[in-house]
């Protein structure tokens, strides 16, 4: 799927400007920026929830799925996690359920959770739910804006392997939104930086993160803390 | 329910609501043929022992009358406001399901509507719809609706934000199946409990309505066609018009009051209530105890508790010193009990929390000891706390100068003038470009970073000797984090004082602090030199959170570390390990009993039965 010339103007301002990124089929593409880059935008605007100017091509741009950053934020509270994954559904009634319970599976959660609220969940359980329900609706690309950013650290860990074993078993696309350059090098195969509204930096994993073309990368870089470094 | 009856208010309501019911219940029954019966040799009386209210002009017993009219006013009262609140509530959906062009046009009518008076509404509406009680009953209905449609409207809009109504809406959902599914069920409580209140409304609009003769007509009666009766007579023979009166009065008190216990106790927090426990002072520090840290530490904890009603107990038995010029990161995740923690030192655990330590020092002086007001003035004057949001320790409505000049003015005794000064020189000592033109700036003028950096300068108005950090960079960018924690190094190094650093991000941490404390679920579970942590940590819960910590030498080959479970809140600590659920080394002694924090190497702590 090709984002070509996205652009999200609130009033006189420019939040993404002139945005033009692939997400080759079956790669986790990372965005990383600070908090005003634009980045959450861009995703919003990718999942048609904020209008823009461009266009989406190589894809249904209807077929888009995004997981939010507050896994307490984006489960209804009135409703179970069973209906709330089989809400998307496209299949027949009948086979609602067992669908459902499909995709609890498929993000590695007992299906007996089926049956409960939301708030009878930890948060990244919550945010598997959100995984699940977007998975149902076969999207041919899933946005992830922070989806880790909320959940404490021994938790970010499990739900980042989740990501990476959906890619690895349903060649997933992705675009991996998030602030925490580590978690975007862990888990991206190709690595776009913005700042300001403009992407300024894109290309491998590696190079990216290894040779830095940018300035604006390398101050990025060089500011991410290390455990190794002390 | 049981808040429902605490309070007076809510037991008064509860009471009148239920004696109205019984009334609409049993009044027509047990009554009905004395309100009805004629007697021509008592007509118009005043009150009397046969007849305490008096007789009307049939000579009609009047208390009989009002007793009976109550299940007419009642359930006229409650058909309007069910009227009311249909239409309102279907009003007020209505912009979100409808096209855009639509929705605007229902948003309009229904502004148009609400700056309308409402008893107007209501006449307008009986006058065209016919006198009686059908035409009384829609007009109060009419008059309600707006009201319940602007709630519905605010109320759906700020759930039509919430993030599961967009995943819906991406999902292709139906706007109709959003309305019914997502944004009426999450806006139903506010919605019932504003009924109850619209009912005493209605019940009053109603006796009004009937009053002017626009409601009930003979030989109907309720209790506004009494009043209206018995108003001619009301100089001669008072009681004829009060009984009707105080009948309409108690009901729509009664209604009200039960309308607004319901949205009280409804937003009520989760918070856990209880009864109000005194906060327990600190034992005096028993001399000469065990483990003792080096002389000079600046703050020494022993045996810090706290507990809230119900069990909750956050922080269970921590034990904690540092020292002059030395920056300890205490280490958790949520929940663990670290930011609490930090809020027992500095006296602002939330009430009814309750605080309890073995010795609770700070530069040698025990703060349980000391009276309120030099215990103030000691965390006053030298305690420095920086908190994730700036905006939390900064008043948006003052200037950034004036604020920190405060603390030299309260604490002190600078004059005006000499305070200001001091405040412009901190702030450029925490590199703020252009300190004197920060100085009159208010705080939402300023950055995230700027806005951390005043708060830090604000905490070196005075000299401090302790300085608590909870989680000062979590909200910043890395490159904005990065000026803060260099900031804070500096800061540390300078004023010599202790510096508590309070962080969920084990990396962050790494960079910063000499010293490292491990919470989990209340206690300390590890205490080690920051070289260890990356390799040479003990417990196995420490072990595995730098292993799930993504970093930039991180091998993307291999699937990350994690930890299966999750930490027990702080109601579910058992006796044993609290780690033990979730840990590859426990065994039954770990779930049966606690291992105690015993040292394990040079400065090196860990309270673990397999750590060898």
């Amino acid at each position: 799927m090709i984002i070509e010339n996205l652009t999200v103007r609130f009033g006189a301002f420019t939040a993404v400007d002139d945005v033009t990124l692939e997400v080759p089929p079956g790669a986790i593409v990372g965005l990383v920026g600070e908090s005003g880059s634009g980045k959450s935008t861009l995703a919003r605007a990718v999942a048609g929830l904020v209008p823009y100017t461009g266009e989406i091509t190589g894809g249904d741009p209807r077929r888009i799925q995004m997981v939010f950053q507050d896994p307490y934020a984006s489960l209804d509270p009135r409703m179970t996690v069973g209906a709330s994954v089989a809400e998307g559904l496209r299949v027949p009634r009948a086979a609602r359920r067992a669908e459902a319970e499909r995709l609890l599976s498929l993000v590695s959660l007992p299906v007996s959770l089926a049956g409960r609220y939301p708030r009878e969940l930890s948060g990244g359980q919550r945010q598997r739910v959100a995984i699940a329900r977007a998975l149902g609706a076969e999207p041919e690309l899933l946005v992830a804006d922070e989806i880790t950013s909320a959940l404490d650290v021994s938790v970010q860990g499990a739900v980042l392997n989740l990501v990476r074993s959906l890619r690895a078993e349903l060649g997933l696309s992705m675009l991996f939104i998030s602030h925490n350059l580590a978690v975007v090098r862990y888990v991206s195969d190709v690595v776009a930086v913005m700042h300001r509204g403009r992407l300024v930096e894109v290309g491998a994993t590696e190079e990216v993160v290894g040779a830095p073309k940018d300035d604006y990368t390398r101050s990025l870089l060089r500011a991410v803390p290390r455990l190794g470094r002390a | 329910m049981r808040h429902l009856l605490r309070t007076p208010a809510g037991l008064t309501g509860t009471a009148l609501v239920a004696l109205m019911v019984v009334l609409a219940i049993a009044g027509p029954p047990i009554w009905g043929a004395e309100a009805e019966r004629i007697d021509s040799a008592a007509i118009l009386r005043g009150a009397s022992a046969a007849h305490p209210l008096g007789t009307d002009n049939l000579g009609r017993d009047i208390l009989a009358r009002v007793l009976v009219a109550g299940r007419l006013s009642l359930t006229l009262a409650l058909l309007a406001t069910l009227v009311g609140a249909v239409a309102g509530i279907a009003l007020g959906a209505l912009p979100s399901v409808l096209p855009r062009r639509a929705a605007r046009l229902v948003t309009g009518t229904v502004n148009a509507l609400v700056a309308f008076p409402g008893l107007l509404l209501a006449m307008f509406t009986a006058v065209v719809a016919g006198l009686g009680a059908r035409g009384a009953v829609l007009g109060i209905g009419a008059a309600i609706a707006p009201g319940f449609a602007r709630l519905t409207q605010t109320l759906a809009a700020s759930v039509a934000e919430a993030d599961y109504v967009s995943a819906a809406r991406m999902l292709g959902v139906s706007r109709w199946r959003i309305m019914t599914g997502h944004v009426l069920p999450n806006i139903a409580e506010p919605l019932i409990l504003n009924l109850t209140q619209a009912l005493g409304g209605a019940l009053l609009g109603l006796a009004g309505m009937s009053f002017l003769g626009l409601g009930v007509q003979p030989p109907s009666f309720d209790w506004g066609r009494l009043l209206f009766d018995g108003f001619a007579r009301i100089y001669a023979t008072p009681a004829v018009a009060l009984g009707p009166a105080v009948a309409v009065a108690l009901a729509g008190v009664g209604f009200n009051l039960l309308g607004d216990a319901l949205a009280r106790a409804a937003s009520r927090t989760a918070a856990p209530a209880g009864r109000a426990v005194p906060p327990v002072a600190a034992a005096p520090g028993e001399p000469g105890g065990s483990g003792e840290p080096g002389p000079g530490a600046v703050l020494e904890v022993r045996d810090l508790t706290v507990a809230f009603p119900g069990g909750v107990t956050p922080v269970r038995g921590l034990s904690l010193t540092v020292a002059p010029g030395e920056i300890v990161g205490l280490v958790g995740e949520s929940g663990s009990g670290k930011s609490l923690t930090a809020s027992a030192i500095g006296g602002l655990v939330p009430y009814p929390g309750e605080v309890s330590a073995a010795r609770l020092r700070l530069c040698g002086t025990d703060l349980g000891e000391l009276p309120e007001r030099e215990r103030r003035k000691l965390l006053g004057t030298s305690l420095a706390m920086v908190f994730q949001d700036p905006m939390a320790s900064l008043n948006p409505a003052l200037r950034i100068g004036g604020q920190l000049a405060e603390v030299a003015i309260v604490h002190q005794g600078a004059s005006r003038a000499e305070a200001g000064t001091r405040a412009v020189d901190r702030l450029g000592h925490v590199h703020i470009p252009e300190p004197g033109r920060r100085a009159r700036q208010h705080p939402h003028e300023l950055s995230g970073g700027m806005r951390q950096r005043a708060v830090i300068a604000m905490g070196l108005m005075g000299t401090p000797r302790l300085i608590i950090a909870d989680e000062p960079t979590t909200a910043l960018d890395v490159t904005v984090q990065r000026q803060i924690l260099r900031l804070l190094r500096e800061v540390t190094g300078e004023t010599g004082a202790a510096t508590l650093f309070i962080s969920h991000d084990i990396a962050v941490v790494a960079e910063l602090c000499h010293r490292v404390v491990v919470m989990y679920a209340g206690r300390v579970i590890e205490e080690l030199p920051v070289g260890k942590l990356a390799s040479g940590a003990a417990h196995p819960y420490t072990r595995a959170l730098v292993a799930s910590l993504p970093d930039m030498d991180t091998d993307r080959s291999l699937p990350l570390a994690s930890i299966p479970g999750h930490q027990p809140p702080p109601a579910e600590v058992g006796a044993g390990c609290a780690f033990a659920a979730r840990c590859g080394l426990a065994n039954d002694r770990c779930a049966a009993e606690r291992p105690p924090l015993t040292p394990y190497g040079t400065a090196h702590r860990v309270a673990c039965w397999e750590a060898s």
